[in-house]
């Protein structure tokens, strides 16, 4: 069980509507099924990830989010799940808005662009970043949409989205983001994870 | 003249006699039928383990190990046995010859008790619904009340979601694969033309072979041919035969086979016919084609699946191009509208529309997960 999954879980209530959005092995919606006792299901693009999810009970379609979302009726889920795949899409601002149509809630991962060693890289090196979070180099990377919180914090102010919890995570400790210390926060923290509901 | 002969022997074909009414979609009351069937592994004490496979168009009850009739491999040998995808360790496997079929289940071929002579074309039409609910009669005679899961691919595949949306109670899964809830325009199509070049074979004699003591091998053959090229794709073809000579070393020039692929399809379409027969083919294709999921539950097919709990898991194929993975996601999609608990593969092969007969390894991957996942669930549910 991944550190963040733990912190993705604790946002999930008790027998709810789960959609988790680029699943993966199935990994976490197993987990939130056996200790959150939701009804969940996956979307995962990874024909053999989706073959794992399968074999492990659970209810996973082979698909493309940006591609299959708008066939997923509106307020179907009570969660939708979006663990570090924004910055992969070419519309992620459409993805996130279909998310919080499909669901009455979002949470949403990204790793931070903000953060201070990603910036000091950038500027001291003058090559794009490659750090723990962002593995890949330039030409190999699946990102095609960076982001840092401020900007996630922006989107969601541009399109009236409530954020109900803004995490920050770095270096396995977890901490609160507010408007108070968002600058700092978006230096200092790896990765960022919202709790966001349609306003 | 006779291309290929095979050795059949029909003696040993397993079925009941059902002294039940069938009622018909066609209005016609079926009184008493029987029902030919194989059952492979055994049914678990509190009956938990039974799976029902549905067979095919070609198809038959002898879905793996020898088929008695033909001395050869059950159709889906590769998917279902001792320690395959479908696991007969484990599972308890049902498979019937349909309605309509030729295997010794009631259909054309048999004889029709008000006139002592094979029915042929006074059988009446049959559709995947009676297909289907003369099978769960066999379910009650075999005292299962609910099945792990009812799993069947391309015509197969339609009776396992016909199943669902009669008999929602009954199945805990539903594996539909290489299917559509509806036939196409294009399927209707190849099947006309398999029904017209048997009709067109004097042979056929206005369906009275039997009677009259005649074979249509040539419409019949023809038929299977059709299908067979719907059933490949263009790349599995090229890769397969390309335009390979059959056994000469240039082209002769006349319209003998000279190409690989031609001598092909004339093995797979003469083999064909001494075990299978051509008003059967007549009649299977039919109930495929009036198959209508969408015009059933008045153009809304989410409804037809609405208040079932059953878990699905849909497989679709990358080229099959008879039911392509566009219709698949039809179901899946409305499926999803309903909540049900859907799981969806496309599987990326160059096998077409074949791909679930053949060995598969990601394929048989998904199917002995979703099976495996889901008699964990039900094993503990029932």
């Amino acid at each position: 069980m991944k550190f963040e999954d733990d912190i993705l879980s604790g946002l999930i209530d008790i027998n709810s509507r789960v959609l988790d959005v680029g699943c993966g092995d199935g990994s976490l919606l197993l987990h939130l099924k056996k200790n959150k006792r939701v009804d969940g299901r996956g979307l995962e693009i990874d024909q053999k990830l989706v073959q794992e999810s399968v074999a492990k009970g659970l209810a996973v379609i082979e698909g493309d989010a940006e591609k299959d979302l708008v066939d997923y009726p509106s307020n179907s889920f009570d969660f939708a799940i979006l663990n570090q795949s924004l910055q992969q899409f070419y519309d992620p601002r459409k993805v996130v808005n279909e998310l919080l149509r499909i669901a009455k809630s979002a949470i949403i991962t990204i790793p931070n662009f903000g953060y201070w060693k990603v910036r000091l890289s950038l500027l001291l090196k003058g090559t794009m970043p490659v750090t723990e979070n962002l593995p890949n180099f330039w030409y190999n990377t699946p990102n095609l949409h960076m982001c840092t919180i401020k900007d996630f914090h922006n989107l969601c102010e541009l399109d009236n989205i409530n954020i109900i919890k803004s995490i920050s995570v770095s270096s396995g400790k977890i901490g609160n983001i507010q408007k108070s210390n968002l600058e700092i926060k978006n230096l200092t923290s790896e990765i960022g994870i919202f709790l966001v509901r349609k306003s | 003249m006779v291309l290929f002969e095979m050795n059949l022997n029909f003696n040993n074909i397993k079925k009941i006699t059902l002294d039940k009414t069938l009622a018909l979609d066609c209005g016609v009351e079926l009184n008493g039928f029987d029902i030919a069937y194989e059952t492979y592994g055994t049914l678990n004490e509190n009956k938990s383990n039974a799976i029902l496979v549905f067979h095919a168009l070609s198809g038959d009850q002898f879905a793996t190990e020898t088929n008695t009739v033909t001395g050869k491999d059950g159709w889906w040998s590769y998917a279902i046995g001792k320690g395959k995808a479908v696991d007969t360790n484990k599972y308890f496997v049902i498979c019937a010859n349909v309605l309509g079929g030729c295997m010794g289940s009631t259909g054309p071929k048999e004889i029709d008790p008000s006139t002592g002579k094979p029915y042929g074309l006074n059988f009446p039409v049959v559709t995947i619904k009676d297909m289907v609910s003369a099978q769960v009669h066999l379910l009650d005679y075999l005292g299962i009340k609910k099945t792990l899961s009812v799993i069947g691919g391309s015509m197969g595949g339609m009776q396992a979601l016909q199943f669902c949306t009669l008999f929602p109670e009954r199945t805990f899964s539903s594996i539909p694969i290489a299917c559509a809830a509806s036939h196409s325009a294009q399927n209707i199509a190849f099947n006309e033309l398999a029904r017209q070049a048997i009709m067109a074979d004097q042979e056929w004699d206005g369906g009275n072979y039997l009677t009259s003591g005649k074979i249509p091998r040539k419409g019949l053959a023809i038929a299977r041919m059709a299908g067979h090229i719907s059933y490949l794709s263009e790349q599995g073809l090229q890769n397969k035969f390309g335009r390979k000579l059959q056994e000469k070393s240039d082209l002769k020039f006349s319209f003998d086979a000279d190409f690989e692929v031609e001598s092909y399809l004339k093995y797979q379409g003469y083999s064909f016919v001494d075990r299978f027969d051509a008003n059967s083919y007549m009649y299977i294709t039919r109930a495929m084609d009036y198959f209508d999921l969408y015009k059933a539950n008045n153009g809304n097919l989410s409804s037809a699946f609405k208040n079932s709990k059953i878990k699905y898991c849909i497989v679709s194929f990358s080229t099959d191009w008879l039911y392509p993975t566009s219709e698949s996601k039809k179901i899946v999609i409305a499926l999803n509208a309903i909540g049900a608990e859907v799981s969806f593969v496309e599987i990326v092969t160059n096998n077409g529309h074949d791909s679930f007969l053949v060995n598969e390894p990601a394929f048989f991957n998904t199917l002995r997960g979703f099976v495996d996942s889901a008699y964990e669930d039900f094993k503990n549910e029932i």
